[in-house]
């Protein structure tokens, strides 16, 4: 009865988009106020009936209801709760469900805090985000039903894949979505303002919030896949280039870049088809993504149940939404009306160049997670594309992007001088050759001191540049204290925003090189008793035990770890057996200092007493987690500016006299 | 001319449209291979590891043997890793490795970490046997038969489905 009213929720869900995508649109064609209002109830009322769905098929797993379908093919009685609730999109038909509860929430969000929003632009922009959400309706209800009945029901499910049950993983994916989808806004104020014909400051206003709430999640969804598959997948890496995670990465490229070229609108009335095109490929790339991992086209280590039927439907609505935007695109952009004048050594010149090489970098992801796809259709072979095609080409492409990003704030909008920007950042220079010349020296060891000084010299140029710029912006050292003080608390948020992220990300690519140069890894046989030496850490294999975990049984080996004789920490690194589905999986121990993670994983038994160990010293891995939780945590504090609290500039100032006045 | 500017974006989503199209009638797991019933191509590699046999035709002589293209470079080859592991432990089939276009040590460190199913692994490290069997990429699998004979090819990594509704009814019905 409960899968019945949330299958029958999401019908009726259909219906009120189907009215949603419809009536506002043809209202603000004919200026109807009325019309376009419907909007608004009509994505309340959406969003609840997805959300009576979403909760109703969530039920089905907390109750553990076998007697559907997919509750029974992907969870089981003996799973802890929080993985019957995640178990809800840890799968195709569920995870869809998801993807459309949060589509619906953003036209919710839009109809509650787009309040300043001319009606015209907001009912047009609901309609397409409605479009939007037919199509991902249909396609559960067509494809993907997931209150379809199992009779008779068995007496337990199949249980959850055992490496989703964990709470990286548990997250993961609604974040994931809450970007993907995110990108979904920007694509309708893009439609809507082609629609319109016209792309002002105040558009460039309303979008970026919603851009940069995308970007957030996104951001923070990427971060916690990867520290998933760094801590569970138990050979310490964090980054494979596969497909599925191209997927995401490629739409974070160009919301990256859209991001950046919305402030040009903004900020120079300038770059407007270029960021409307922009919005428009964000997210045609996250539809993409969703194509890529639902159809099978491409072989990846994320295997979704995959079905020919629903590739043919999501490339369907691939072709509609993305081509049938893109052709508006060639419509309509081409009479958008550029403002200012536009010279290369600018603030938005240095946007501009930026923007190129992000694209210019999305695209090569994209080719190369493309390339085994298009070469099978031309008869070239099958081949597939590794991490050397992609380190190769996309490193290179960010030096210039991390150099240009560290001078372009320094620069002033329409005319700027790059001589005295450079003068400005003497100090970051030093610092970057010091830094490049020490970590030289310290990698003369290895292999690739090189590339340890390139990377290591990027991350102290961008990290003490946005210093110096925040430092510049408040007077440091020049005012008096108290003047840099009151300048520091009077800077726009957005400002403090942009500092943290570029600051963060100098952290991450600080962690990635030293990954790349300084890991240690020891794989030996290992008996109770036996000492190894790792990074200047001994560590004691003392013993094993077996545990007994709620779906699982795991050998657990105690590793008593200890620096020069001082005691450091017992890690108890775990391999585990579920019991359903039966599949073995490695659970990794690891103890940070934040300068290097001490990673130790436990192997196979080698039948004489002995097992497998694999001991990593992972050098400055933590910071890439924690420089991209800096870069989510500049997102958020940019989020908060007031400007985009007050919303449009075209707005009326309001005065307490106002609701006389309008009562008059 | 500008006008042809703003077609572009949308001229070049139709091209990749087209090859998402052909790419679903395509299957990137299965291709025929024109070796299939034929003898395997001769070769003699030298082993991998001191303690264990390198491989040769010869040795696929007189039982049906697995031969499993693999390299310690290839994510999907990770992905099938535990599935081999546990093939292995059945002994339904003699399983042999060929380590394809890799480097002696990074191989020998990825099965020190992930175990190691094989009976015996030849190291093909400039991929000369791999192009004599019609090797596509890794992880490629070839069964071939008591006769020396390539019976099956399984382009990619193989899935619990392919291996207990594929492989192993194969491998029964060969080895009676």
């Amino acid at each position: 009865m409960i899968a019945e009213t949330g299958h029958f929720a999401l019908i009726l869900a259909l219906f009120v988009a189907i009215i949603q995508a419809v009536v506002p649109l043809v209202g603000a064609h004919r200026g109807d106020r009325a019309w376009m209002d419907v909007a608004r109830p009509a994505a309340l009322a959406q969003f609840l009936l997805i959300g009576l769905a979403f909760g109703a098929l969530t039920w089905c797993y907390v109750t553990s209801d076998f007697s559907v379908l997919n509750v029974a093919q992907n969870s089981h009685t003996d799973k802890p709760m929080l993985y019957k609730v995640s178990g809800v999109w840890a799968n195709h038909e569920g995870s869809m469900l998801l993807w459309v509860l949060i589509l619906a929430l953003y036209g919710v969000a839009v109809s509650a805090f787009g309040g300043n929003l001319p009606p015209a632009l907001r009912a047009r922009a609901l309609s397409v985000q409605s479009m939007i959400s037919i199509g991902f309706i249909l396609f559960i209800l067509l494809t993907s039903n997931p209150f379809a009945r199992l009779d008779p029901a068995p007496l337990n499910g199949n249980g959850l894949n055992p490496l989703l049950q964990d709470p990286g993983l548990a997250f993961h994916p609604p974040f994931l979505y809450l970007g993907y989808v995110g990108f979904s806004m920007a694509f309708s104020f893009a439609i809507a303002a082609l629609i319109e014909g016209r792309v002002d400051a105040a558009w460039a206003r309303w979008v970026r919030p919603w851009t940069l709430a995308a970007w957030v999640f996104l951001t923070l969804g990427i971060a916690l896949g990867s520290w998933w598959a760094y801590y569970t997948l138990g050979w310490g890496g964090y980054w494979y280039w596969d497909p599925v995670e191209n997927a995401s990465f490629m739409p974070w490229l160009v919301g990256t870049a859209l991001l950046h070229s919305s402030i040009v609108v903004e900020k120079r009335d300038t770059l407007k088809a270029w960021t409307i095109l922009l919005a428009i490929i964000a997210f045609s790339l996250s539809l993409l993504g969703t194509f890529l991992v639902r159809s099978g086209v491409l072989t990846s280590v994320h295997s979704f149940a995959t079905d020919p039927a629903r590739g043919v439907f999501v490339l369907g609505l691939l072709f509609v939404c993305t081509g049938g935007s893109l052709t508006l695109f060639a419509i309509r952009a081409p009479s958008l009306k550029a403002g200012g004048l536009f010279a290369p050594m600018s603030r938005e010149g240095s946007l501009l160049l930026n923007n190129v090489l992000m694209s210019t970098a999305a695209g090569t992801v994209l080719l190369g997670t493309l390339y085994p796809l298009i070469a099978d259709a031309l008869n070239l072979g099958k081949i597939s594309v590794g991490p050397p095609f992609f380190n190769g080409v996309f490193l290179p492409l960010m030096v210039p992007v991390v150099v240009t990003m560290t001078v372009g704030p320094l620069l002033s909008w329409k005319r700027s001088d790059l001589g005295s920007a450079l003068a400005r950042l003497k100090l970051a220079f030093v610092a970057a050759l010091a830094v490049a010349i020490g970590s030289w020296l310290m990698a003369g060891g290895s292999a690739t001191p090189l590339l340890a000084a390139g990377g290591f010299g990027l991350a102290a140029w961008l990290f003490v540049g946005s210093l110096l710029e925040w430092g510049e912006r408040v007077r440091l050292f020049r005012a008096p204290f108290g003047e840099s003080l009151r300048r520091a608390a009077h800077l726009p948020r957005a400002t403090y925003g942009m500092t943290l992220a570029h600051a963060g990300l100098a952290v991450v690519i600080a962690g990635l090189t030293g990954s790349a140069t300084w890991t240690t890894e020891k794989i030996q046989v290992m008996r109770p008793g036996d000492t190894m030496e790792v990074a200047g850490y001994e560590l004691t294999l003392q013993g094993t035990e077996e545990v007994k975990g709620p779906n699982y049984t795991a050998l657990r080996a105690t590793f008593h770890t200890t620096k020069n004789g001082v005691f450091v920490a017992d890690l108890k690194p775990e391999k585990r057996q579920y019991t359903m589905p039966p599949r073995p999986t490695t659970d990794a121990a690891i103890h940070t200092n934040m300068i290097g993670d001490l990673y130790a994983v436990i192997g196979e038994p080698d039948g004489k007493g002995g097992f497998v160990t694999r001991l990593y010293y992972n050098t400055l891995v933590p910071w890439i987690f924690l420089g991209a939780v800096i870069m989510v945590f500049g997102g958020l504090v940019s989020l908060t500016d007031r400007r985009h609290r007050v919303g449009a500039p075209l707005r009326k100032p309001q005065t307490l006299a106002a609701p006389a006045a309008a009562k008059a | 001319m500008r006008r042809i500017l703003y077609l572009l974006p949308v001229v070049v989503f139709l091209v990749l449209g087209g090859f998402f199209w052909r790419g679903l009638q395509m299957d990137p797991q299965l291709i025929p291979s024109p070796m299939i019933d034929k003898p395997a191509p001769a070769f003699a590699l030298p082993p991998l590891k001191t303690d264990k046999p390198g491989l040769a035709s010869a040795d696929l002589q007189g039982k049906v043997t697995l031969v499993s293209f693999f390299a310690s470079w290839c994510v999907p080859c990770r992905a099938e890793h535990p599935l081999l592991m546990e093939l292995a432990a059945t002994h339904q089939v003699n399983l042999v490795g060929v380590n394809y276009k890799d480097k002696p040590e990074d191989a020998l460190a990825w099965l020190g970490k992930l175990g190691d199913p094989y009976a015996a692994i030849g190291a093909d490290r400039d991929g000369r046997v791999g192009i004599d069997f019609g090797v596509y990429g890794v992880p490629e699998s070839y069964v071939i038969d008591k006769q020396g004979r390539i019976r099956f090819k399984q382009t990619g990594p193989f899935t619990v489905e392919d291996i207990s509704n594929k492989l192993l009814p194969l491998v029964a019905e060969l080895s009676k």
